[in-house]
């Protein structure tokens, strides 16, 4: 196996080290990552980061920066022009049920119930399970979101946060390795928002999920996020193009048990915000 | 207030009374006859030789309303009897027809789906099949006509392959167009969850593109109603297109105006049929 792996790809130096170092907790590894559209102008390079068991990772940055192709190369529903991605040591090469994806647009088939949204998902995962099997694990996760009373209800019929709700249980019902949000409360109001993000948050400190976000709400990724990417654009400078890239991690210093309501009255909120906010305003913009 | 639809109703039918009452004073028109006072002897008897009976009070030869109700009554009273092949009741005409039509419809569906979903999901497909399906389109069936008889040698058959090749085009071109815009999001779906080839094409495209698809069978069905009556009037033998063709024959308007009549009612309740099946598929976004 390790020796058809190695065989296929060219394994840096580092990840060949990196898998035999007992560093056991690094469930993702991405390395020299990069996309471009036009040969000279990559959109972004080099970027290479890893996720930690358990760990929430948010990625943050302005639009057209690439957050959503890095996100879509980690699912394996697009391909890098270079780099390559490991996922327990074993390459990504395509789309995977160990890795769940909540997708901005909620992505719900409009012509199947919420019940039956799910269960498509359940079914996908373990094909052999009866039918009691599977409405009991699809009842399960459709009252860990709360839309129990909405279960036998279409897309349609629901609201934008409802909708997102039942997105959310997708991902999680086929109990991924790790998840993969894109921008998942973009389109909600600031309320449900708020109410969404808890949840989310109860929900993945419960299951211990490994989670990758992609967010432009900074309060967002300073309540969620354990370290948040910032990621700038590429941009033509005095010295010629310089593609875009992860310009800095930031550790999140707030102790992890942080709610919504009580996040801006902690230590070290606003210097993180500050911090985040300021790199954004003058800095995502490479020079 | 009263309802939209009871309104709709009683203009309808206003409508009606209108077109019947103009009918019956155009079809009761002035006789023949009428201006007999004014003729010399000799005129009258050229008329009579020639069949204007001056004395004879006769119409303008187009039926009268009441005379296509009692036709239309006779025929309804006895629509099962068959006295030999040129006189069928006319539900035995319907359903020669409409057994062609749904032999020939659903050939169709059973090389237009397949078909379509192949050009749908491969660019490649479509670019191959496109010149060949842009040239056969527009081709009007009834050319196909003489080259079915030709190589089929039956009538019967050629009349259902010619509804075959009127009812492929539209279903062909609107199941692949919906298969081509199922929306990327729900293929990711599937393609994360892993889902097997044959199990995105049932439950992932064919629900999505349903409506699409059923638009193109609905507007086929029409195209193949409207063709079988022509193509019948061609082949004979049976069907409602031929006893329209029948009835001409014996000069009995009463016969053709009925047929038409039953044709159009038909028609129209094929097509509620499939924009029910519509409805049916049809989903909110």
């Amino acid at each position: 196996m390790w020796s058809d792996l190695s065989s296929r790809t060219q394994l840096t130096p580092a990840a060949l080290s990196h898998g035999k170092t007992p560093n056991v907790n690094a469930l993702l590894k991405i390395e020299g990552l990069s996309k471009a559209f036009v040969a000279a102008k990559p959109v972004f390079a080099d970027v290479s980061f890893s996720l930690a068991r358990g760990e929430f990772v948010c990625i943050i940055g302005h639009s057209g920066c690439g957050k959503t192709t890095i996100l879509n190369v980690l699912a394996g529903l697009d391909t890098a022009t270079t780099g390559n991605v490991f996922m327990d040591g074993r390459e990504v090469i395509g789309p995977s049920l160990e890795r769940g994806v909540v997708f901005q647009s909620h992505a719900l088939m409009p012509w199947l119930t919420v019940r039956q949204n799910i269960a498509f998902a359940v079914k996908s995962r373990w094909p052999d399970w009866g039918k009691a099997e599977v409405n009991g694990h699809v009842e399960k996760f459709v009252a860990m979101v709360g839309l129990s009373p909405a279960i036998d209800k279409r897309p349609a019929q629901l609201s934008g946060g409802m909708k997102q709700r039942v997105g959310i249980a997708r991902a999680f019902c086929i109990q991924p390795k790790m998840l993969l949000l894109d921008e998942p409360f973009g389109a909600l109001d600031a309320l449900t928002r708020g109410t969404i993000q808890d949840e989310l948050m109860s929900i993945v400190r419960q299951t211990q999920q490994t989670v990758f976000m992609i967010t432009h709400d900074v309060d967002e990724a300073i309540l969620l996020a354990d370290r948040i990417l910032l990621m700038s654009n590429g941009n033509e400078s005095e010295a010629g193009y310089v593609p875009g890239g992860i310009a800095e991690v930031v550790v999140n210093p707030l102790p992890r048990e942080r709610v919504r309501a009580s996040l801006h009255h902690l230590d070290g909120y606003y210097e993180l915000r500050n911090h985040i906010v300021d790199f954004l305003v003058s800095r995502a913009i490479a020079h | 207030m009263r309802s939209l639809n009871l309104r709709a109703t009683v203009v309808s039918l206003l409508l009606l009374f209108c077109f019947i009452g103009v009918w019956q004073l155009a079809s009761s028109g002035p006789l023949v006859g009428a201006a007999a006072g004014k003729q010399t002897a000799e005129e009258l008897e050229y008329l009579k030789m020639m069949g204007k009976d001056a004395g004879a009070s006769k119409s303008t030869g187009f039926p009268s309303p009441l005379q296509v109700a009692q036709a239309s009554l006779g025929h309804l009273s006895d629509p099962f009897y068959d006295r030999g092949p040129n006189d069928k009741g006319i539900a035995i005409q319907l359903a020669h027809s409409l057994g062609r039509v749904g032999l020939g419809f659903l050939l169709a569906v059973l090389v237009a789906i397949p078909l379509g979903f192949l050009i749908g999901m491969s660019p490649l497909m479509r670019k191959a099949f496109d010149p060949f399906i842009q040239v056969l389109k527009p081709i009007s069936p009834l050319a196909w006509m003489p080259l079915a008889l030709y190589t089929l040698k039956d009538s019967d058959v050629s009349g259902i392959f010619v509804i075959f090749i009127c009812s492929v085009w539209p279903m062909l071109v609107n199941t692949a167009f919906g298969v081509a815009s199922v929306k990327r999001e729900w293929l990711n779906v599937a393609s994360t969850l892993e889902v097997s080839p044959l199990r995105k094409a049932f439950q992932v495209i064919l629900p999505a593109a349903a409506p699409t698809i059923l638009t193109g069978m609905r507007i086929s069905m029409g195209i193949a109603w409207l063709v079988i009556v022509a193509a019948e009037m061609l082949v004979g033998g049976t069907g409602i297109g031929y006893f329209v063709w029948n009835e001409w024959n014996n000069l009995s308007l009463p016969n053709v105006i009925f047929a038409i009549g039953v044709i159009g009612v038909v028609g129209m309740l094929l097509d509620l049929m499939f924009g029910q099946v519509q409805k049916m598929v049809t989903y909110v976004e």
